[in-house]
């Protein structure tokens, strides 16, 4: 196996990257792939860590994060439609800065 | 160069620019396309890892069905991206935000990099690691709760997405 | 390990490869040629008889045709997505050949190998087994199938384009779920994930499993016509309904590609089903390593038949129709099969083979008849009728 610090590295690289992508994007359906991305990372860090140590409770932690986000990505298309429905044309995220509907 | 160092370069580094053209990208079904292949790179990557269960898992549940909700979405909703060019707030917000974001990634990396780059040995593993059959038997011998629970919240989600998203009448 | 093995290893998964995807790849004007054929002869007509003897140059003349036309390009099109989107579709279609065994393990002087692309290779230096989760592998590329219909739908730059790729894809999905679960029923029965030990447990239990997993095969065969598109599920490609589809601006070679998806994605269910439900490879009574491949082209060119007959007898489905029979009653069914054989194979291991047949049969005529009866009870009534019998209250009470 490759020393796991090269997993680690790419996997830190990925979550970063989806940190910074939450942050400056203003369009709601990419915010949601770069929560899915560092989600991604995490799995890959858990992978990389299960195989260094010959343990399969990584895996098992992976497939209970990928159903998770199966679930929170359902959930959060589904608000984004139902704030679609409200306003016409894109949503601009930064403004949507209040509750009141 | 042994064929995982091979794999490693040209699978990570599809990774990363994949990555990277997600954050980047103006067009809203490109980066869903971008995420996809990241999706991909990522799994062969977990069978490099010897993850055999996990890689297919990825390939079918995220990149075959959470990535075609996202397209769906996006095609259903005529998303093009033009919100980008809204108005910004600070003063100079998009030099600002790339030198930041960049400082992040380059924090976050170097970081993480030093700490186990020894080659150190990892454990031995068995014939059958990752397999369809271990992960299975780790998950109903031992993990037996979460794997409920994981089934309760996928309702949840199930009923939530499905209010979420019915038709109201209008009054 | 010598170098040396690692080259031969190589040049024999090399042979492999080219060798079952040349058998897949000339199945394609096979079939395009049995299709027409066999479809005239259900509506008492001749098909194609022109070009060469009973017609048989015909498929060459339509690539022909196909490779000549103008490669158009809408303008409102996305031009990478637009020219990615076929091959989209294209490839997992072919990558999903590389786990089906043709035939079983040939063995020269100290090597053996299986005659499966990701199969068994055995020699002195060098050992490698069989993909564990080959079954694994059909369904997650089957699953990124649904991107190049999807996209292609939608790079096209019309509405027609858009909404059948979406319906189509949607189809796809939705039928991707019974066709995994249905697998499973076979599975369990064998007890393990890897095909070529599938179909050496049908041998074993001297039984192909087809009888004792009825259900699964019918499940696995109505959710195979719909993944890919054929009729009676064919109202995405339908002309009278969507003009096309998502492909309705695509034409010469790019047409063609999406069409040889399809005929590709058709053999590789059949070749699944082979080898799930009708025995593989393996023969009866004699066991000759060379005739493998044969008697699996012989099956699967049934199954084709069948494919075929469905198509022209069977009248188009409707769109709602075809979402309420995946869900509601494909998938129950499915998942109450592997139940079923759980439950079997936990509490009487050593049924023979003759028990689990009838008991699958039973089970099969069981199930359908009970489904259908519920369905077609509902046909006709309004959702706030079937909720008003139900519960008492009809849709008012839950806005």
């Amino acid at each position: 196996m490759l020393p796991v610090g090269y997993y680690i590295a790419l996997s830190s690289f990925m979550f970063a990257v989806g940190a910074v992508g939450v942050i400056v994007r203003r369009n709601p359906i990419i915010m949601l792939m770069c929560i899915e991305l560092m989600l991604n990372a995490g799995n890959l860090a858990l992978i990389a860590f299960s195989r260094w140590n010959a343990s399969m409770d990584g895996h098992v932690f992976v497939f209970v994060v990928i159903t998770a986000a199966a679930a929170e990505a359902a959930v959060g298309l589904g608000i984004i439609v139902a704030v679609f429905r409200q306003k016409s044309g894109d949503i601009d995220m930064d403004s949507l800065s209040e509750m009141k509907g | 160069m042994t064929a995982e160092l091979a794999v490693f370069i040209t699978m990570g580094a599809a990774a990363a620019v994949t990555a990277s053209a997600v954050v980047l990208s103006k067009n809203t079904v490109h980066a869903v396309i971008y995420l996809v292949m990241n999706l991909f790179s990522i799994a062969v990557l977990y069978l490099a890892l010897s993850a055999q269960m996990v890689a297919f898992l990825q390939i079918i549940i995220y990149a075959g069905a959470i990535m075609v909700l996202f397209l769906f979405t996006v095609m259903m909703l005529n998303m093009t991206g033009a919100v980008e060019a809204a108005e910004d707030r600070l003063l100079k917000q998009k030099p600002l935000a790339a030198a930041l974001g960049l400082m992040l990634i380059a924090e976050v990396v170097m970081g993480t990099v030093g700490l186990f780059s020894k080659p150190s040995g990892s454990m031995a593993i068995e014939d059958g690691f990752g397999s369809a059959g271990e992960v299975g038997s780790r998950l109903f011998f031992g993990y037996m709760l979460p794997f409920e629970v994981t089934s309760i919240l996928l309702l949840a989600a199930i009923v939530g997405s499905v209010v979420l998203a019915r038709k109201k009448d209008e009054e | 390990m010598p170098i040396s093995e690692l080259v031969i290893f190589i040049i024999v998964k090399a042979a492999l490869a080219v060798v079952i995807f040349a058998l897949w790849m000339t199945m394609v004007p096979v079939m395009i040629w049995v299709e027409r054929k066999v479809i005239a002869d259900i509506q008492a007509r001749l098909g194609p008889n022109r070009v060469g003897p009973f017609g048989i140059i015909q498929p060459i003349a339509d690539a022909v045709k196909l490779i000549f036309k103008e490669d158009i390009l809408p303008k409102s099109a996305d031009k990478i997505v637009y020219a990615l989107a076929p091959a989209m579709l294209m490839v997992p279609a072919v990558l999903a050949i590389s786990v089906i065994p043709i035939g079983g393990t040939v063995t020269i002087g100290s090597r053996s190998f299986a005659l499966q692309i990701l199969g068994a290779y055995k020699s002195p230096g060098l050992t490698v087994p069989e993909l564990d989760a080959g079954i694994l592998l059909v369904i997650a590329f089957s699953s990124l199938g649904v991107y190049g219909v999807a996209l292609s739908g939608w790079a096209s730059g019309s509405k027609y384009s858009l909404l059948g790729g979406m319906r189509s894809s949607a189809q796809m999905l939705s039928y991707e779920l019974p066709l995994g679960v249905s697998l499973l029923g076979p599975i369990v029965l064998a007890g393990s994930l890897k095909l070529t030990n599938i179909t050496n447990a049908q041998k074993d239990m001297g039984i192909w499993f087809v009888l004792p997993q009825l259900t699964a095969f019918v499940v696995f065969f109505i959710s195979g016509l719909s993944e890919t598109n054929r009729a009676p599920f064919d109202l995405p490609e339908a002309e009278q309904e969507l003009i096309g589809g998502y492909h309705t601006e695509y034409s010469g070679f790019r047409f063609a590609m999406f069409f040889m998806a399809e005929y590709l994605s058709m053999v590789t269910i059949s070749a699944l089903a082979v080898t799930f439900f009708l025995g593989g490879w393996r023969m009866p009574f004699i066991d000759i390593v060379w005739l493998g491949p044969v008697w699996f082209a012989a099956k699967v060119m049934a199954m084709l038949y069948i494919f075929v007959w469905v198509r022209g007898t069977l009248p188009r489905v409707r769109y709602d129709q075809l979402m309420r029979i995946g869900w509601k009653a494909m998938l129950p069914i499915a998942a109450i099969n592997v139940i079923f054989t759980a439950a079997i194979v936990t509490w009487m291991p050593n049924a023979g083979a003759a028990y689990l047949s009838a008991a699958g049969v039973g089970f099969a005529v069981l199930t359908f008849a009970f489904v259908s009866m519920v369905l077609k009870r509902n046909i006709g009534r309004s959702v706030d009728e079937r909720l008003k019998r139900v519960l008492g209250r009809g849709q008012e009470a839950f806005r």
